[in-house]
């Protein structure tokens, strides 16, 4: 049997490629070129850069297993980048790591891993992959505080038969003790929480380089619709954010709205933040859509707390409706659904329901 | 395993490692000295210099000037020669980086630089080149053979033509992949500059010489000590040169045996091949060196090709690797008016002086085997 590992350079991966060659497979590593610096170099700042690529070579040459760099520049500019900049545009908060996750590495590095002869593709991610009498699952990591089956909702019943994510049952402490048990050179390397496109600098910054209408003036406006300061581009506001709103005012203010085409970004109080609902759409289920009106719980950002909903179809949307009211969750980020541990399933937040 | 990527690198013969061995050894010494420890450097270098000047009928062995390999030769030869008349450069879309770089080098610093187009074969005419040259033409730079296709181009013509037009414009060539195979000889009126690489002929990586006809100046491109008269300094690497100027005599002894035998190895490869599986030659029916096949597997990603023929024990290449190891277009498929998606499906095998007949069809037999699981 042969496991193609996603490599990034990071602990994670590395132990995930240990891992396997311990539960006997042939492993084949690989880092995945995305997205390249002027010149076509890989970037040298950030996450994915050159020495990233380099930490996987030689971990890959540790571990005495084949190891290639395939380019998905391509792909990745078509399916993440270009839709990441047209989405904040249209008011939308993106999460690129969602979009090349189902783009790029679940489906076109998913289809390479067929090519190259692999029986499964495995990456470094934390969230663990089951099987049971019903089916493959998706499950939470072991290390919650490390959970990434967020990112990963998209997949479904055959992706999930061809995938493993081996580093799921471990903490992120017995992820780093293991990697330096091995001596693999990434044990110390810190976490990367960038966007790996971005580079260390602000997304802001990369935003307005690429992207340059995004970085439009136009008003803040109260509730009521009266002027109360001005912003530098919408891109610099998510919805449910409080700093950094530039105005001065006694109580917490938060973007409660985002109105894109007029380029006005409204604020309020805590309370006029709080929804009933939200409404989700290309949703994608691990396995059989839920009943309607199933109790879930849901996660709607990669760093929010799951919270009880009840799910309906609706049209070609599905409606959370929170169980108690919520801060309006961004448009554009991910509403994942969750049956205790196990993912049920998710899809894009495109609008928000206040009854 | 399969190493079918000799253009690239092709191992170090036995007979070289012999020669250099004592100057990693006891022979440390720096030839730029006066005791006797520098002198056996000193003259080990020259001996080197001797024994290529002999291969190559060079008049003086002060025409070999020793570099740090081809490209840097190529660097001295293109930038070297207009520098000093802040003359034009005229070349071809296809010739190696080394050239191309440096053309374009010198433009960012003032200099004329015409790249000419090739047709779909990737080669120029002599009349073409001849029509982009004039007397304020301070050098033409066209390479003997493709380092990816091993198309041949006229070189020889292309000088003749540029001398017509032109007496004191230099012709240099960039022989680096031609030499395992094809006659590099000086002659009057053949070029004034010859780049030529030892780790492509059985020699070390990291050396390479410049044959620069007597009388030409040249602007260096290394600056420091003086060494080589000036035309590129900084320590000789003893033991390389002396690999050099060992690989270059043998190379030169057994070319007309290696033409022979790779020649089989490579049309075995490509007969075998034809016979089971669909493959288009890229170059067409050009004239080129008898070590490279370049073809094109339509339908089939020359990244995934390569990852499956590595992971079955075949070495080959597709475009030019980068730093990370992924594939970069070619500039040379461009150039010949190949579309992108299909020089994303082309590869490079290059054959090497062990191969022979037998060589070919296993070759044949094992990149077959992977191509049709991959249909």
């Amino acid at each position: 049997m042969r496991a193609l590992v996603a490599m990034s350079g990071g602990v994670d991966s590395s132990v995930a490629a240990a891992l396997m060659i311990d539960a006997g497979y042939d492993v084949v590593g690989v880092t995945l070129k995305q997205w390249v610096g002027a010149g076509g170099a890989m970037p040298t700042a950030g996450c994915c850069t050159v020495s990233d690529a380099e930490d996987a070579r030689r971990v890959a040459a540790q571990l005495d297993v084949p190891y290639y760099v395939l380019d998905y520049v391509e792909e990745f500019t078509e399916a993440v980048v270009e839709p990441f900049g047209a989405a904040y545009l249209a008011g939308f908060t993106p999460n690129p790591c969602i979009e090349c996750n189902r783009k790029v590495r679940f489906s076109a590095l998913l289809e390479r891993t067929a090519e190259l002869d692999a029986d499964v593709l495995v990456t470094g991610h934390h969230a663990r992959v089951m099987h049971d009498a019903d089916g493959w699952h998706l499950l939470r990591a072991t290390d919650d505080t490390k959970d990434q089956s967020y990112v990963l909702h998209m997949l479904g019943q055959d992706e999930l038969s061809r995938i493993r994510l081996p580093i799921g049952e471990m903490t992120k402490v017995e992820v780093r003790q293991r990697a330096a048990d091995l001596g693999l050179r990434t044990a110390g390397k810190p976490d990367s929480q960038d966007i790996c496109f971005v580079g260390s600098g602000d997304y802001r910054d990369f935003l307005s380089d690429n992207f340059p209408e995004t970085a439009l003036p136009g008003p803040v406006v109260d509730t009521s619709g009266s002027i109360i300061g001005e912003h530098a581009g919408v891109t610099g506001f998510t919805i449910g954010q409080r700093r950094g709103l530039g105005i001065a005012v006694g109580e917490a203010r938060y973007v409660v709205d985002i109105e894109p085409l007029e380029r006005r970004v409204v604020v309020g109080s805590y309370e006029d933040l709080l929804v009933d609902g939200c409404t989700v759409i290309d949703v994608t289920f691990t396995s059989d859509a839920p009943p309607t009106f199933s109790e879930v719980t849901v996660k709607v950002g990669y760093r929010a707390t799951a919270v009880p909903a009840v799910l309906a179809p609706s049209g070609d949307r599905w409606e959370v409706s929170f169980v108690d009211r919520h801060p309006a969750p961004a448009p554009g980020q991910s509403a994942v659904f969750y049956d205790g541990d196990r993912v049920l399933g998710g899809g894009i937040i495109d609008g928000v329901v206040r009854s | 395993m399969l190493y079918l990527d000799h253009a690239a690198s092709t191992p170090l013969r036995p007979e070289v490692r012999d020669v250099m061995a004592p100057f990693v050894g006891a022979r440390f010494g720096n030839p730029s000295g006066v005791h006797a420890t520098a002198q056996q450097a000193k003259n080990a270098i020259e001996a080197a210099r001797e024994q290529i000047a002999a291969s190559i009928g060079a008049t003086s062995p002060l025409e070999i000037v020793f570099t740090g390999g081809g490209t840097e030769a190529d660097n001295l030869a293109v930038f070297g020669a207009a520098w000093p008349v802040r003359g034009g450069i005229v070349t071809t879309a296809v010739e190696h980086a080394a050239v191309l770089e440096s053309a374009r080098f010198a433009e960012r610093l003032g200099v004329t630089v015409s790249i000419l187009p090739v047709d779909r074969r990737g080669c120029v005419t002599p009349e073409e080149v001849a029509a982009h040259v004039d007397e304020r033409t301070a050098v033409v730079s066209v390479m003997m053979a493709n380092n990816e296709t091993g198309v041949l181009q006229p070189v020889a013509e292309t000088a003749h033509a540029v001398r017509a037009v032109s007496d004191g414009t230099r012709v240099h060539t960039d022989a680096v992949q031609a030499f395992a195979s094809l006659p590099v000889v000086v002659y009057d009126g053949g070029p004034d500059l010859i780049s030529v690489s030892a780790h492509k002929i059985g020699g070390p990586q990291g050396v390479g010489f410049l044959f620069v006809r007597d009388g030409i100046e040249l602007e260096p491109v290394i600056h420091g000590g003086g060494q080589e008269l000036g035309r590129r300094s900084g320590t000789h690497n003893v033991a390389a040169i002396v690999g050099l100027g060992a690989a270059v005599e043998a190379t030169v002894a057994e070319r007309a045996g290696y033409r022979t035998r790779v020649a089989a190895a490579r049309d075995r490869f490509e007969h075998d091949l034809r016979s089971r599986i669909n493959v288009e030659s890229t170059a067409g029916e050009a004239e080129r060196l008898v070590s490279h096949s370049h073809l094109r597997f339509p339908g089939i990603a020359a990244e995934t090709l390569l990852v499956r023929l590595d992971l079955a024990g075949v070495a080959a290449a597709a475009g030019a690797a980068c730093h990370s190891g992924a594939i970069d277009s070619s500039h040379v498929l461009t150039a010949m008016g190949i579309e992108p998606a299909a020089a994303a499906e082309s590869v490079r095998f290059s054959f090497g002086r062990d191969d022979d007949e037998s060589t070919g069809a296993i070759a044949a037999a094992t990149v077959a085997g992977v191509v049709e699981e991959l249909l």
